[in-house]
């Protein structure tokens, strides 16, 4: 029953590492398919809040133990604070030297030489 | 006294879980570490409600619990965006009330709101919030209301 059980948190431990990665590439996709630098910040913290949680939660069923899941909840803890401190330091700088946030107007309207 | 107790409890703890020893050798180790940081932080004179907020964990707890939530519809919004055609986005930027007052609960609502994906704190300044958001259509200033009424609790009230 135990080894069972096990077997199970490990198997959830991989499948939320993979989702995690798969979260972490979708962000990247989106840092690249956004047009301009606001849009792409948001993109960006998608990799950091589901993506890294997702592997750190799947770290936590695959290593086991009280020490090691202590620590991956303090990198978590980490990455939630610097992550966001990071982005704002970012966005702050970019609107106090003017740079402009693209309106509703400035996108172009969706057709078929939209890809890439 | 409450700070300082709490970050007492929290210093002995974080070095506890990060060492997981247990000889005699090293409750000395740890009592001296701790010693220095608290020597450290008192001589800063940082010792205050915002640099030890560990006595309100159950509020900030419940705060975070709440968030994660958020974050996680907030970061199924974005994922949906990304695979939308970029027309589709109407990124646009708004200013919000900040309800908090002290150092610890803006912090708290500025940082969840930049944590949340598809929102970015651009800038804090008497009270006010300006946000840029990637989904700007039916936003309102009333938007965040919630986010600041949650943060006033975790970070504000008693104490």
């Amino acid at each position: 029953m135990l080894e069972q059980a096990a077997s199970i948190a490990a198997f959830v431990g991989q499948g939320l590492v993979l989702a995690g990665a798969i979260v972490t590439i979708i962000g990247s996709v989106g840092v690249l398919r956004f047009p301009d630098f606001y849009t792409r910040i948001h993109a960006a913290s998608v990799t950091d809040t589901l993506g890294a949680g997702l592997i750190i939660v799947g770290l936590v069923l695959l290593g086991g133990g009280f020490f090691v899941t202590v620590k991956l909840l303090i990198i978590w803890g980490l990455i939630l604070i610097t992550g966001p401190t990071a982005s704002h330091a970012l966005a702050n700088a970019a609107f106090t030297s003017h740079v402009k946030p693209l309106g509703r107007g400035d996108l172009r309207q969706p057709s078929a030489s939209d890809e890439g | 006294m409450k700070y300082f107790i709490g970050l007492v409890v929290a210093l002995t703890a974080g070095w506890f879980v990060l060492s997981g020893q247990t000889k005699p050798l090293f409750y000395v180790l740890a009592g001296m570490s701790v010693l220095a940081a608290l020597w450290a932080t008192a001589r800063l004179e940082i010792i205050d409600r915002d640099s030890s907020p560990y006595h309100r964990g159950i509020l900030l707890f419940s705060f975070m619990g709440w968030l994660f939530i958020e974050m996680i519809k907030a970061n199924i919004a974005v994922i949906r965006a990304i695979f939308r055609p970029v027309g589709a986005l109407s990124p646009g930027v708004t200013v919000t009330r900040c309800q908090a007052r002290s150092d610890l609960g803006r912090t708290l609502l500025a940082n969840s709101i930049t944590l949340t994906p598809g929102t970015v704190t651009l800038d804090i300044a008497d009270g006010k919030l300006m946000i840029h958001a990637l989904q700007g259509d039916g936003l309102t200033s009333d938007s965040f209301t919630e986010f600041s009424r949650r943060s006033v609790v975790a970070g504000d009230e008693r104490g």
